[in-house]
C-alpha cells in the first residue's frame, strides 16, 4: 500500500477496485456497444458511462439499447430503453466492430487465448462448459477484454484447452483476415489488470490491486507473467466514483458476492 | 389459401429417424417445448439437432433421440449450463459441431439463400476451425488491381467459408399465428426463427392461439410483430403453453422453479425417472394439466 492515504482510500474494498479496472477498460471507446459479462464488469460499464466515457451504449440484456446506466438491480420493467437490439441485429454491431465486450474466462493463457467450452479434450471433455458462443467472432472483430473472478492457476494457464476467444499469437498465425480487427487488449481479476503491450504480446502485469502483492499474482498464475521493475498499484476510486459505485449504482452491494474482500 | 392447420402428434409423424432438425428461440427461451416433449415420447431416434441450444437440447439428449448437436452453447439462461446436455457431452453420447453464433447464422441464412457458404471473419484463429476439420476456408477473389478493393488489408484475405446448415424441417413457437401460416412473435426478439423455417425442407409452427387470416395485427400490435409470412410455413398446431417451461413473454415467463426440478433431475437417474415418468412421457393435455396443478398450489 502507499503510505498517505487520502480519504477515498479509507475502506475501498477489492470489489471496488475491480469495478475501477473494469470501467477504465472502456476509457476513451466512444460511441460503441459496452457488453459487460458478470456483476463488476457491468458496474464497471455503468460507472464508465455516468463519468468519462457518456457515449457508451449498454444493453438492457434482452433485446434493447438502455438510456442511462441504471442501478445494477432495476428490474427489466422499470428501465427506459432507447432502440431495440435483437441479436440479430448485435451482429451487426459485433462484425462492424462498433463494440468493445468484457467477456469471463474459465482458462486464460499467456497469449489471451481464451477457453469457454470444455476441459480437457474437446472430443471427450472432463468438464462441459457453456460452449464457445460468440468468443470467435467477437476477438477478431472488436476490441475484447476479459474478467477472470477467480485468479488461480486452474484459470490463468499455460495453454487452454479450446481456444474460443482468438489470443496473440493464433490471430497472428491466422493471417489478415484474423488479425485486421484483432484486438484483446485486458485482462482484469481479482488480483489485478493485465495487458498485451509487449514486444512478444504475452501477458504483462499491468497494475495489481491494493493489498495484493506481486508475488501473490505470480504465485497465483500457472505461466510466466512479464513484470515490470516498478509495477503500479491499480488505480484508486476518487470519491465521486466511489459515491456512484456505492450509492448509486449497487447500494445492495451485489459486487461483493462476486469478489471478496 | 389453404388451411395449414394441423396437430403436434402430427408434425411429429412427418419427422423419421435420422432427420436434421431445427429448432427454434435461443436458450431457455420461446422453445417449441410440446414438439421436443412429443419427440421425446416418439420412436425417433439418431436426431441431428441444430439449435440455439437450451432445454430443448438437454431433454432430447436425456431422452436418448440425439446423435449429433449443431450450436455454439446450451443454456437455461438463470441457469448457465443445462446438465443433461453436460451429462452427455461428458459421457460421450452426442457428436457435436460446436461453432460461434455468428457462424450459425450466417448457416442458417445461408441455407435460407440456397448458396453453399457465407464468408466471415468469426472462427479464424479459433479452435472451431481445428475441432470441425471439415470447415474450409475462402480466399478473396479482390486483389491488388481491382477495382472492388477498398481496403489493402483485404487482398485475396482468407475468411471463414460456413457452410450452409441446411434442415430436414424445422419448429418454431410463436405468440400467435393463423390458419394460413402467418406468425405473430409478441417478445422483443424473433431470434432466428424465420432464418430456421428458410433453411428447412418442412417448415412448423407452434403456437399459443390461432386467430383469423388478417387479425393479427391490432391497435397494441403493429404488422411487424407478423415476421413470419406464410411462405415459411407448412403447418401450424395451436399449442397453449407450448414453451413451458421456457420463457414466453407476455403469455408468460420462464417457470424457474420448473427449470430448476428438471436440471436437478440431471444428477441422479432416480430423480430423473421421477421426472420423466411424471412430466415427459405423458401426453401433452396430461402435462399441462400437470404444470397448471403445480402453479396452483
Amino acid at each position: 500500500m502507499n503510505d498517505a492515504l487520502t480519504p477515498s482510500d479509507a475502506g475501498v474494498t477489492r470489489a471496488e477496485a475491480c469495478v475501477i479496472a473494469c470501467a477504465d477498460a472502456w476509457h476513451g471507446a466512444g460511441e460503441v456497444m459496452a457488453s459487460p459479462f458478470g456483476t463488476i464488469p457491468s458496474l464497471g460499464a455503468r460507472l464508465a458511462k455516468l463519468t468519462f466515457a457518456p457515449d457508451l451504449v449498454l444493453t438492457d440484456g434482452e433485446a434493447a439499447l438502455m438510456v442511462g446506466a441504471p442501478p445494477i438491480a432495476t428490474k427489466p420493467t422499470e428501465l427506459v430503453r432507447e432502440a431495440t437490439m435483437p441479436y440479430r441485429s448485435v451482429f451487426d454491431v459485433v462484425w462492424s466492430g462498433r463494440r468493445h465486450i468484457m467477456m469471463m474466462a474459465s482458462q486464460i493463457d499467456r497469449m489471451g487465448n481464451q477457453n469457454i467450452s470444455a476441459v480437457g479434450p474437446h472430443a471427450h471433455p472432463k468438464v462441459q462448459l457453456i460452449g464457445v458462443r460468440g468468443a470467435p467472432g467477437n476477438s477478431v472483430n472488436h476490441p475484447t477484454s476479459y474478467w477472470v473472478p477467480d485468479h488461480s492457476p486452474r484459470t490463468f494457464v499455460e495453454h487452454v484447452d479450446v481456444v474460443c476467444g482468438v489470443g496473440h499469437g493464433r490471430a497472428a498465425a491466422a493471417g489478415e483476415g484474423a488479425l485486421r480487427f484483432h484486438d484483446v487488449r485486458r485482462v482484469v481479476s481479482n488480483l489485478g489488470v493485465f495487458d498485451f503491450e509487449t514486444p512478444d504480446r504475452t501477458m504483462r502485469l499491468r497494475s495489481h490491486h491494493p493489498g495484493v502483492r506481486v508475488d501473490d499474482i505470480i504465485a497465483a498464475t500457472g505461466f510466466e507473467l512479464i513484470i515490470g521493475d516498478d509495477v503500479a498499484e491499480t488505480r484508486l476510486p476518487s470519491p465521486e466514483e466511489l459515491d456512484v459505485i456505492r450509492v448509486v449504482l449497487d447500494p445492495g452491494s451485489l459486487r461483493d458476492r462476486e469478489v471478496r474482500t | 389459401m389453404s388451411d395449414k392447420r394441423t396437430t403436434i402428434d402430427d408434425i411429429v409423424g412427418e419427422l423419421s429417424s435420422g432427420m436434421t432438425i431445427g429448432i427454434g428461440g435461443w436458450g431457455s427461451r420461446r422453445k417449441p417445448m410440446a414438439v421436443v416433449r412429443a419427440i421425446c415420447r416418439s420412436h425417433l431416434t439418431d436426431l441431428t439437432v441444430v439449435a440455439y441450444g437450451g432445454p430443448d437440447v438437454g431433454l432430447l439428449c436425456a431422452t436418448g433421440k440425439v446423435r449429433k448437436v449443431v450450436c455454439g452453447f446450451v443454456t437455461l439462461d438463470s441457469i448457465a449450463l443445462d446438465p443433461h446436455w453436460r451429462a452427455a457431452r461428458q459421457h460421450g453420447t452426442v457428436d457435436v459441431m460446436e461453432i460461434d453464433e455468428g457462424m450459425f447464422f450466417l448457416g442458417l441464412q445461408a441455407a435460407s439463400w440456397r448458396v453453399p457458404f457465407l464468408p466471415t471473419r468469426a472462427g479464424l484463429g479459433s479452435d472451431v476451425l481445428t475441432v470441425n476439420p471439415d470447415l474450409r476456408l475462402v480466399r478473396s477473389p479482390y486483389g491488388v488491381g481491382s477495382p472492388y478493393l477498398a481496403e489493402p488489408a483485404d487482398a485475396e484475405v482468407e475468411l471463414v467459408a460456413m457452410p450452409a446448415l441446411h434442415l430436414d424441417a424445422a419448429i418454431v413457437h410463436v405468440n400467435r399465428a393463423d390458419a394460413a401460416g402467418n406468425g405473430q412473435i409478441l417478445s422483443p426478439d424473433p431470434f432466428f426463427d424465420a432464418l430456421f423455417l428458410g433453411a428447412a425442407e418442412r417448415r412448423f409452427l407452434t403456437t399459443e392461439r390461432i386467430v383469423p387470416n388478417g387479425e393479427l395485427a391490432d391497435e397494441t400490435h403493429p404488422l411487424s410483430t407478423v415476421g413470419i409470412h406464410r411462405m415459411l410455413t407448412d403447418g401450424v398446431a395451436e399449442s397453449r403453453g407450448g414453451a413451458h417451461f421456457t420463457a414466453n413473454p407476455p403469455d408468460y415467463g420462464r417457470d424457474e422453479a420448473f427449470q430448476k426440478e428438471y436440471a436437478a433431475a440431471a444428477s441422479d437417474p432416480a430423480e430423473w425417472e421421477t421426472f420423466a415418468s411424471r412430466y415427459v412421457f405423458v401426453p401433452e393435455d396430461e402435462y399441462q394439466a400437470r404444470v397448471e396443478e403445480r402453479q396452483a398450489q
